[in-house]
């Protein structure tokens, strides 16, 4: 699964980031790490990006970058964030 | 000199502690290799002169975006005595990955905790000490925007400067290293405490709203219009109070002093010289009020939400959400929606971003399609033409991001921070302003001024026929380009306006006052007898979409760094103006015989 694939208002943990190194440099220094626990917020209208969040960062990033996003496979019992949005 | 090198993360406060820290006497600096603009200056730290330089924000030393670039290229290439870095506080698991790599060039550092307040208002907890002790460099916790830890900071600096030596960076420490990374884990782990689920705050409730599904855009839309508004309420006051006293100082002060000279000296000197002074000081008003309030805008965080709402359709077109935001500045005026697209890190988006901004219908053009449309139009009609030359606007300008996409690829993968919303200082919002404003005077005030006085040339050379008349130069080229104009419907009269258009369009009016020799005030039916509408409209698409004003080139230059490119910010355009002209003309001749 992907951040792509991940609904709103769910979280996961980062299992491996793809992409070229430039990129993958830009994502770690944003917080984007493998083992760390992503939450999205919210999906902008029409293919629009993402918000989503790390820890205390919010970030915006396109469908694209989210598909490179690979993340852990979870139990069903998936958590609903508390601080998500509609 | 000893130098210190301000470095930290994008929206980390790092320039407003360097304009806190130097005042206004930053200048932009001279640095071999480095295409950038780098603020730098020179301050007394204790008892000694010290440089200060503000590197642009990075996320990573080991990346490959141009400021990342910058960075290495400067650390490699001049001696610096100690890094000051600036990190934001709230945020500092994933600062502290930047601190890790810097510290690895080996040169002193202090660390600046900055924003403070507001990690401590998100409950975020940090060991200073601890942190201190981990990293083996001084850590000052301050808030840049308030001044509070201001002066420690400050005496900081001057204490670890002593007995420093500058030094470069070596290029091996550049290197790439993974053990960091599991490092910097533990030292977040050590330090700093962060609630395990943050409770909503407010910038989540202000998201809701928005960044609402539906009601987001609409509400940006209308922001955007009222920021705008508001620029023009009270900036329009102020241009033409500035106008004002510039008509007043050339009649009391200029004419009685330059009444004994020859008319062709005085003629020089009042319609070349302080007629461009003035179209450079009657910029300003604008300039800076806007740069106020997009300081509002950009630093509440509210910009990277707009880029969020507009980014699907922006990215079909090759630009992204930024691009929209600053298309719409354009409307009020080019110049400063030029000047604010260095946000964009990519060079590529930015200069397409350029390219589209001056197809906005500023209200320079604004005021050249009241006047025609009021004077060829009845005014069942008028308010559908201004609209129609609405929607031109923007067609031209998707138009042109369509074709050029490809040619200024954006690189940029679209990963950009949501920052908490912020309120700024009015200290910071008056440093802005004054800073851009200088920036203004400097860089396009001598190329308009210099414009203006060829355009006056034209038009005056030789001196012995009627001023703007067909036996002077202008008059003469506008004969050599009548072939050009005839098929768009525009005589070579006209074509003279378009000529004092390329400096600004708010001359145009009165270029078409002095052509047809009468008043302002009587032009409006002289126009309507000799203009049929089908050609008062071919002319104002031609002036819509031709090339913006010479201040907007000046900037165009100043922004892009390149001729290349602003050869073509000039050259498409009058194709287009030229194609589109034409063809509305043509068809609509033929519809109407």
């Amino acid at each position: 699964m992907t951040l792509e694939q991940l609904p709103v208002g769910h979280k996961a943990r980062i299992a491996s980031l793809e992409g070229d190194e430039s990129l993958r440099a830009r994502m770690f220094a944003l917080g984007l790490r493998t083992g760390r626990e992503v939450a999205v917020i919210r999906r902008a209208r029409l293919g629009g990006p993402l918000q989503i969040r790390i820890g205390s960062t919010d970030l915006m990033l396109r469908r694209t970058e989210a598909r490179l996003i690979r993340l852990e496979e979870q139990s069903p019992a998936t958590i609903r964030t508390a601080s998500s949005a509609g | 000199m000893k130098r210190i090198a301000l470095l930290g993360m994008p929206n980390t406060g790092k320039s407003t502690f360097f304009n806190r820290l130097t005042g206004s006497v930053a200048r932009v600096g001279n640095w071999p290799g480095i295409t950038v603009d780098l603020l730098d200056a020179r301050i007394l730290l204790g008892a000694q002169m010290v440089e200060v330089v503000d590197l642009p924000g990075i996320y990573n030393l080991h990346g490959y975006s141009e400021d990342e670039q910058v960075v290495r290229h400067f650390l490699e290439h001049n001696p610096v005595n100690l890094l000051c870095v600036v990190a934001n506080a709230a945020q500092l698991d994933r600062q502290l990955s930047l601190v890790l790599q810097l510290k690895e060039l080996g040169l002193p550092m202090v660390l600046l905790l900055n924003m403070m307040d507001e990690a401590k208002r998100l409950g975020i907890n940090v060991e200073q000490e601890k942190l201190e002790k981990a990293l083996g460099v001084p850590v000052i916790p301050l808030s840049a925007k308030n001044g509070q830890g201001f002066p420690w900071a400050k005496s900081m600096l001057e204490k670890s400067l002593q007995g420093t030596e500058a030094r470069t960076a070596d290029p091996a420490n550049f290197a790439h290293d993974d053990a960091l990374e599991h490092a910097l884990e533990k030292l977040v782990n050590d330090t700093v405490h962060t609630p395990i689920q943050l409770t909503p705050t407010l910038t989540c409730r202000i998201d809701r709203t928005l960044l609402h599904p539906w009601l987001g855009l609409p509400l940006f839309l209308l922001s955007m219009y009222l920021l705008f508004e508001a620029v023009y309420t009270v900036g329009t006051p102020l241009q033409d109070g500035v106008e004002w006293l510039l008509g007043l100082a050339k009649q009391q002060l200029v004419e009685p002093v330059l009444a004994g000279a020859s008319p062709v000296l005085k003629s020089f000197l009042l319609e070349g010289v302080y007629n461009g002074v003035g179209t450079v000081l009657s910029f300003l008003p604008i300039i800076v009020l806007f740069f106020l309030f997009m300081g509002v805008v950009e630093d509440s965080g509210y910009l990277s939400r707009a880029a969020f709402l507009m980014d699907a359709f922006m990215a079909r077109l090759g630009l992204d959400g930024r691009s929209f935001v600053m298309q719409l500045m354009g409307f009020g005026c080019n110049v400063p929606a030029l000047m604010g697209t260095r946000v964009m890190r990519s060079r590529g988006l930015r200069l397409l971003t350029m390219l589209i901004i001056p197809f906005s219908l500023c209200s320079a053009r604004l005021q050249v399609f009241v006047f025609l449309t009021t004077a060829v139009f009845s005014p069942r009609t008028s308010p559908f033409v201004l609209f129609s030359l609405y929607v031109m606007s923007f067609f031209a300008a998707f138009l042109t991001a369509l074709l050029y996409r490809r040619r200024l690829p954006n690189s940029e993968p679209l990963l950009l921070e949501l920052p908490p919303y912020r309120l700024p200082t009015p200290r910071q919002m008056m440093h802005r302003g004054w800073h851009e404003a200088t920036h203004f005077v400097r860089d396009a005030g001598g190329f308009i001024l210099l414009g203006v006085v060829a355009v006056w040339f034209l038009t005056h050379y030789p001196f012995n026929v009627t001023p703007a008349g067909v036996d002077t130069l202008a008059g003469q080229i506008a004969g050599w380009m009548s072939p050009v104009f005839a098929p768009l419907g525009i005589d070579n009269l006209m074509s003279i306006a378009l000529l004092f258009g390329f400096v600004a369009k708010e001359v145009v009016v009165g270029a078409l006052a002095v052509i047809y020799g009468t008043s302002e005030g009587a032009l409006a039916g002289i126009i309507a007898t000799h203009l049929s509408w089908i050609e008062a409209y071919s002319f104002m698409l031609f002036v819509l979409i031709y090339t913006p004003c010479l201040s907007t080139i000046a900037v165009l230059k100043q922004e892009s760094k390149s001729w290349l490119f602003t050869t073509l910010a000039v050259v498409w355009p009058l194709t287009l103006a030229w194609l589109v002209s034409f063809i509305f003309y043509q068809v609509a001749t033929r519809l109407s015989a």
